[in-house]
């Protein structure tokens, strides 16, 4: 088959994603920035009023941000974690998902650490952190970690893109104004479309996607570290870091399989994402309820057959003010997934994806439990304290940002969506080209 | 129990601060001490007198030669909280900022509860210093733990990692904080700064005056001896006496031991005591709300006794 014909056809077939505004997008997008603008304004309250107008006080001094932060950097490291094993088993099915894959990576890793940054009393001050740097800190460590995941997700995230944004440079059926046009040139890095330019771009991309695996894994433990070397109760487990580990690709299966469903509805891609991606991506989910209720099990389960006193005094705190969060994150949040997905004869797109809500959710509230109970439940009792001391509630302040957060990963997956195909063109080529050419393959590696 | 008396016990505390050595430059300067005398001082010495301001990077040096201690005697207790006034006066805190908070602690349901003051414990192994990003708090030479609130950028870190709960946050901003008169030193933590973290600092300012730190010194019922581990010494104002025997002879424990932090605070069991529990409920109505989550208070409350 002629390459260029089919290039032409596939952009052809995604070009009302890239050029198209629709009302309903536009409604979309406008709401999305209604919602980053109150959060905005939340945050401007929190800068010229102090910390004082969030809920955390000097017993909760980490709340619902640092919650979110340990959410969206999950949600980042299990998305390279996914997307590098994809690329290294070279999954057959994967062209239709790698990119919602790569882009939730790169947005979440971007979101993320904003959340960090709202927890600092001092932002006027960040630039101390390189100024005057303690290795000995786990918070250096993470601050590296996290900065080289960033840069590492970019790079990958834009090999990924090159070969797209040549086919979309090389078009002229394309319908687009000359910045767009000149945004694909420069992108685009002068890259034919030839074997020796796609021999070495495979090469990169692929010691990359291998790179990003270590990353990725390197960062989320040393977020899961500034929890577990703490002496606190209910963190100083060694636990931790695997527990982050799954759980975090719990969270990433999950927000993967809810993009998927969206994309698939809203973009009209049946043909490309279809009921075994679901199935695939439930199969994957379900292993890993396992896997994460199998973790949360042994941890508590230790920690009340061994009963030492701080711990008692956790799991009653866990058990009495949050008995009703703990039943939903720790029971439902694996139960119901469990359920929709080991029965084969309820197994449909829908239920596979409501499963995936319920894991999402369930997971950060098992974040939310991870975080502020054990704070609310130190060695030396609460007491001759303030009473607003004693318990956390977060404040609309706190609520808007996050929600804030929320919808500038949404906001910002549209508009790459708009910038490059949602389903990778140059892959879908690679892949028809390889069917035939199996020793073609072999040859690359 | 050797005791000292008390003059001696104060001579010896005093002068903390005049034992480093300064090349001489050969300007004398005559002043007049407030005994009348007229001494005659090299000009390198003059910004060294006991009151002087110790800048940020001064303080953390430490106080040389000393390791400072401090022991509180349980049995003597009566939630009085003078050393809770006098620290938040010193520095400068509001009403419902503690650095030293009395708790009313219950080891077991078969033993009666004591009331237990908290401040830092000023660990040699402090898990907040191991932490801290920047080097706001740090640990000096001569054991206390301080922060420099023009070096912290407010992570929290610190509060998180802290097992005792000895630390504070600025949360908000207020009007004290803008005082410029007084010049800002880590060692009184005044004025302080919003979005930092504070705590009690065992007063290093009063050490090189050679005076006991506030929460010591304002205790009617002498609970808190304070004093220098290098020479043994230790005192609550009234009696002076040997650290090691003090501890030795009274059971001297540290709180939470298993947790390999190595405080610096040591105290003395609640045994024979001087006081009847209940003393300690002849407070405030507020202070004793504070007390409402004890389960022992929760049954004093439900008999009517407070």
């Amino acid at each position: 088959m002629d390459t260029n014909s089919r290039k032409r056809e596939l952009v052809k077939e995604f070009s009302p994603m890239l050029v198209k505004s629709s009302f309903l997008s536009n409604v979309w997008i406008l709401t999305l920035i209604a919602i980053i603008a109150v959060g905005l304004y939340a945050f401007y309250l929190q800068l010229t009023q102090g910390h004082e107008i969030t809920g955390m006080r000097d017993n909760v001094v980490w709340g619902v941000y640092i919650i979110n932060f340990i959410f969206f950097v999950g949600l980042s490291y299990s998305g390279a974690f996914i997307s590098g094993i994809l690329h290294f088993f070279k999954t057959p099915w994967k062209n239709s998902v790698t990119r919602i894959v790569e882009i939730m990576t790169i947005l979440s890793i971007i979101v993320g650490p904003i959340f960090i940054l709202l927890c600092i009393g001092r932002l006027d001050r960040l630039y101390y952190l390189f100024l005057y740097p303690r290795i000995q800190s786990p918070i250096t460590w993470d601050i590296i970690a996290i900065i080289t995941d960033i840069f590492g997700c970019f790079l990958y995230l834009y090999l990924t893109f090159i070969p797209d944004l040549a086919i979309l440079r090389d078009n002229s059926d394309l319908k687009l104004p000359p910045w767009r046009k000149k945004l694909y040139t420069f992108l685009a890095i002068n890259y034919q479309d030839t074997p020796s330019h796609r021999e070495r771009l495979h090469k990169i991309t692929s010691i990359m996607s291998k790179m990003i695996i270590a990353m990725a894994i390197v960062a989320y433990t040393v977020l899961a570290w500034i929890f577990s070397l703490t002496l606190q109760p209910g963190w100083n487990s060694t636990i931790f870091a695997p527990d982050f580990i799954f759980s975090g690709l719990y969270s990433g299966v999950g927000v993967i399989i809810i993009a998927m469903y969206i994309i698939r509805k809203y973009y009209k891609l049946e043909k490309y994402i279809i009921q075994s991606h679901f199935v695939m991506a439930g199969y994957v989910l379900l292993i890993l309820s396992l896997l994460f209720g199998y973790f949360t099990f042994s941890d508590y389960f230790a920690k009340w057959f061994s009963h030492k006193p701080a711990d008692v005094n956790l799991l009653n705190t866990l058990f009495g003010h949050y008995f009703w969060q703990f039943i939903l994150a720790n029971y439902i949040g694996v139960i119901v997934p469990l359920f929709f997905l080991s029965i084969k004869k309820i197994r449909t797109i829908k239920s596979i994806t409501f499963a995936a809500f319920i894991a999402v959710a369930g997971l950060w509230l098992n974040r939310y439990l991870v975080v502020v109970p054990t704070l609310e439940t130190p060695y030396i009792p609460i007491q001759d304290t303030r009473p607003e001391f004693i318990h956390y509630n977060a404040t609309w302040i706190e609520w808007s940002l996050s929600f804030a957060g929320i919808a500038a990963f949404i906001l910002f997956f549209l508009l790459i969506m708009r910038l490059v195909p949602v389903i990778s063109m140059s892959e879908i080529i690679q892949h028809e080209r390889g069917l035939n050419t199996k020793e073609d393959a072999s040859l690359k590696n | 129990m050797s005791s000292v008396t008390a003059l001696a016990g104060t001579s010896l505390i005093s002068n903390f601060a005049s034992e480093e050595e300064k090349k001489p430059s050969g300007e004398k300067i005559r002043l007049l001490t407030p005994d009348g005398k007229i001494v005659e001082v090299d000009a390198t010495n003059i910004n060294k007198y006991p009151e002087a301001l110790i800048t940020p990077e001064e303080s953390r040096k430490g106080i040389p030669d000393r390791k400072f201690v401090m022991v509180i005697d349980l049995a003597r207790c009566k939630n009085a909280r003078k050393c809770v006034e006098s620290c938040q006066k010193a520095h400068q805190l509001d009403y419902n900022q503690e650095f030293m908070k009395i708790q009313l602690l219950q080891d077991n349901e078969n033993v009666s509860p004591h009331w237990f003051p908290k401040p830092c414990f000023h660990c040699d192994e402090p898990p907040c210093v191991t932490v801290c990003p920047t080097g706001a708090t740090f640990k000096r030479d001569d054991g206390i733990v301080l922060i420099d609130n023009q070096r912290c950028i407010g992570c929290k870190f610190c509060i998180t990692s802290c097992p005792y709960s000895a630390r504070i946050f600025n949360w908000g901003h207020k009007d004290k904080f803008d005082n410029k008169e007084i010049p800002y030193s880590p060692e009184t933590q005044i004025p302080a700064a919003e979005g930092t973290v504070m705590k009690c600092d065992f007063c290093p300012d009063m050490l090189r005056q050679g005076k006991l730190p506030h929460c010591a010194q304002s205790c009617p019922m002498g609970v808190i001896y304070f004093g220098d581990k290098n020479e043994d010494i230790v005192t609550n104002g009234e009696e002076t006496v040997s650290f090691s025997e003090l501890i030795n002879n009274r059971g001297g424990y540290r709180y939470l031991e298993h947790l390999g932090t190595k405080p610096n605070v040591y105290y003395l069991p609640a045994v024979n005591r001087q006081f009847p529990l209940e003393r300690g409920f002849d407070v405030d109505e507020d202070i004793i709300d504070r007390y409402n989550n004890v389960p022992y208070v929760k049954d004093l409350k439900a008999q009517g006794k407070i």
